[in-house]
């Protein structure tokens, strides 16, 4: 596992789609009113059949706090969830920028369309056409960066090895690396120097 | 009372249903029919629109029996949780048979809304074929139908007004149901298909939209793009409601161009959504028509950032209306509460359901809104946390609150600052707003917040209720309290049969009561059903084995209960039983 990742994804193709509660189970044990032994505890709900933990982005070290799903909680329509399923954000670094955007990576069917819109994005930037079609460069002062982008399990990878569609499935973020920190890029083994908290 | 019948007697039947005319509410006219026998009579010709809460409280013999004449009917079918997934899919709500009857009698059926209702293809033709006069079909919620059956209504409703698909899920064949409208087909007033995932024809809604001069309301699907748009709103500048489809395009291209200076000349909108995908640069294009929007709903528009949301709503002066996503946070709040004076109604939906990490919004969002708009009277909320106080200070600006749902997105979540439960902030909810009719509540809560309810709500109508109260108590001060109680429902909380039998008679005045992952037992919901012979009880068994005859003991996992006049319905699946 690389670092940065949480405690090893049950099911993953579920933990893509599932409902996660906002914040941590409290029990109620752990507030001010004890309940009556028959109460049925928030936590008691819990389905775990469909998995009890997912990846957290956040977490680098410590394993997450597990966060499961209750159904039908938050109470909202299936017809939204589906709605809202179909967009994949994930948040864009570039090293030296001073904030993130976020961009869905659903709107896009290429590379090329994604790449044309973070150019447009960080204005800055346009695609290095020449040298290579995946790289991005800083016009202004002739820095070029690398697209890469991490995945489900944590490791950093460069972006536009694998087909489209698994690269929108498996990719959590991405971060624009200068090329000069990329030097020995490969997938996998060069994860540990390259992940960020 | 006795001169007074003798006088309404004197006035011939035509006079009576000429007075009738006026009552449009169907609470009213049912009223009006229990006065006597002869106005039940007369009221019974001359009803027109009929409106049945509960598709299983009655059947369509007896629909036509009592209604002849009835033009245009609203049906529901499944009960408020299956929106949820609290029901399982093949549970019921059948719309077929209805139109089946409807169809063998010569009704002459004008319009028909269903909500959570099963609705086939077959049934769809059936009633593209059966009513030649067939003018507006609305479906909420619904399901079992694709595009083809879509078809059938397009070629065959000669003088369709309306086609409203609102949030269905339908079986998109990707077939050209748009071309099914014939060239002939120049009545459109509202069409709606925002829901469908499929490619729409294009050039197909753009002739549509060109013959159809009366067109008001038009919602697109995501797979319309950006110049289609301009087009059609060349053609339609008169509408009154637009949904968008995509909304992504090149601000730089001519197609925008040309986009921007159509919209202008759209006066008369007053109801704007969709962005269903959305290039926040091009947004500025509707800003123009900004100023007159009454309603604006943004909540199935995640690309949107709060700064673009705030922007926007700048412009909108006028709303009445708004439906967002947390997205907008608290920040954003305070330039609706400060910029729309007279918004009524507002719901804020979550965004994070999948655990990206968005905001959400808390407390402070909604004092906010509360303090700056005073006509608030309609909410739902979903907020990461809440407080007392809030609650306190909200139920103090806002008095006219008819409905308030608040959820919190962790269901047993305290008071935020004080840990206590938010049975205090609910109870000046209720004890404020003497106009309340529905409300949900969720967060910690003990049985006190249901004492407060049962004593202060006196014109609840609808209450759900979640992860809530200690004992019995608490659902015995509601259905002792509430006189005005229809639907009740309840999901993991620790009510039990002591609850349930205290006043069986009470579910008689009542439409429906929900009772899921409580402590009813099996023995109890039998005796309910043998003292109730008017109560169809509904136990739904799911992925249990189906036992000849399960321990009374045995606790119930889900329970659903309704009056009716036509005993335990015969389509009952194999996983329910009408006790």
């Amino acid at each position: 596992m690389g670092v940065g990742s949480g405690m090893p994804t049950v099911n993953s193709h579920v933990s893509s789609c599932c409902l996660k509660t906002e914040l941590t189970l409290g029990l109620p044990g752990g507030q001010k009113t004890s309940k009556s032994g028959s109460k049925r505890g928030f936590s008691e709900t819990v389905d775990l059949r469909l998995g009890s933990s997912c990846d957290d982005e956040v977490s680098v070290s410590t394993p997450p706090p597990s966060k499961a799903q209750v159904v039908g909680w938050p109470p909202v329509r299936s017809y939204r969830k589906n709605m809202m399923k179909n967009c994949k954000y994930v948040k864009v670094a570039v090293d030296g920028a001073p904030y993130l955007r976020k961009v869905d990576l659903e709107i896009y069917t290429s590379y090329q369309q994604l790449l044309a819109a973070l150019e447009e994005m960080f204005t800055c930037l346009t695609i290095c056409n020449v040298v290579n079609e995946r790289k991005i460069m800083d016009s202004s002062n002739g820095t070029e960066y690398v697209p890469t982008y991490e995945d489900r399990d944590g490791d950093w990878m460069l972006v536009g090895d694998v087909p489209w569609k698994m690269f929108v499935e498996s990719c959590k973020r991405m971060r624009l690396m200068k090329s000069s920190e990329a030097v020995g890029l490969a997938p996998k083994t060069s994860s540990k120097g390259l992940s960020k908290s | 009372m006795c001169l007074f019948q003798s006088v309404m007697n004197y006035f011939p039947e035509e006079v009576l249903e000429h007075v009738f005319d006026f009552l449009t509410s169907h609470r009213d006219r049912n009223a009006v029919s229990l006065v006597c026998k002869s106005w039940y009579s007369v009221e019974r010709f001359s009803r027109e629109k009929v409106f049945i809460g509960n598709c299983y409280a009655v059947d369509p013999e007896r629909l036509i029996a009592r209604f002849p004449r009835v033009r245009s009917l609203t049906l529901k079918g499944k009960p408020h949780f299956a929106d949820f997934n609290l029901v399982p899919h093949d549970w019921g709500g059948y719309v077929y048979p209805w139109i089946e009857a409807m169809a063998k009698n010569g009704i002459n059926l004008e319009e028909l809304r269903l909500k959570r209702m099963v609705v086939s293809d077959e049934s769809l033709e059936l009633l593209a074929k059966s009513f030649p006069n067939f003018k507006s079909l609305v479906l909420v919620s619904c399901d079992g139908f694709s595009t083809d059956g879509l078809a059938a209504i397009a070629s065959n409703c000669r003088f369709l007004r309306e086609l409203d698909l609102q949030e269905n899920e339908v079986d998109d064949r990707k077939g050209q149901w748009l071309s099914c409208f014939p060239d002939t087909c120049t009545s459109l007033v509202s069409l709606n298909f925002a829901c469908l995932k499929g490619e729409a024809s294009v050039a197909a809604l753009e002739r549509l939209v060109a013959r159809c001069r009366n067109l008001r309301s038009l919602r697109l699907n995501h797979a319309v793009p950006l110049d289609t748009l301009q087009k059609i709103l060349v053609q339609a500048p008169q509408l009154n409601d637009l949904g968008t489809g995509t909304f992504v395009h090149d601000p730089d291209s001519d197609a925008y161009c040309k986009l921007k200076n159509a919209i202008k000349k759209c006066k008369s909108i007053r109801s704007l959504s969709g962005f269903l995908d959305v290039n926040t640069r091009c947004l500025p294009a509707v800003y123009p028509i900004c100023t007159n929007l009454t309603s604006l709903n943004l909540s199935y528009a995640p690309g949107i950032y709060s700064s673009e949301l705030i922007k926007l709503i700048c412009h909108c002066k006028k709303l009445e209306r708004l439906w967002i996503l947390d997205t907008i946070g608290d920040k954003g709040l305070d330039v609706v509460a400060s910029t729309c004076k007279e918004l009524q109604e507002l719901r804020v939906f979550p965004s994070d359901l999948y655990g990206v990490g968005n905001a959400a919004v808390t407390e402070e969002g909604l004092v906010a809104v509360s303090a700056g708009c005073p006509k608030l009277n309609s909410l739902l909320y979903f907020c990461q946390q809440m407080t007392n106080a809030a609650l306190i200070t909200v139920a103090k600006n806002c008095p006219n609150f008819i409905r308030f749902r608040l959820c919190t997105l962790d269901p047993t979540i305290p008071d935020a600052v004080t840990n206590q439960p938010l049975d205090e902030g609910f109870g000046a909810i209720v004890q404020s707003c003497k106009g309340l009719k529905r409300l949900s509540v969720s967060g910690l809560l003990t049985d006190q917040v249901f004492l407060y309810i049962g004593m202060y709500a006196e014109q609840l109508e609808m209450l759900s209720i979640a992860f809530a109260g200690d004992s019995d108590k608490g659902m015995l001060y509601v259905l002792n309290g509430c006189k005005k109680l229809k639907k009740l429902e309840i999901r993991d909380s620790p009510f039990g049969n002591v609850a349930l039998l205290a006043d069986v008679g009470k579910y008689e005045t009542m439409r429906s009561l929900w009772m899921s992952s409580c402590e009813v037992t099996f023995g109890a919901c039998k005796t309910l059903a043998e003292k109730m012979p008017r109560l169809n009880v509904e136990i739904i068994n799911e992925g249990e084995q189906i036992e000849a005859s399960p321990d009374d003991r045995h606790r119930v996992e889900k329970m659903y209960l309704y009056r009716t006049l036509v005993g335990p319905r015969r389509d009952a699946p194999d996983f329910v039983w009408t006790l």
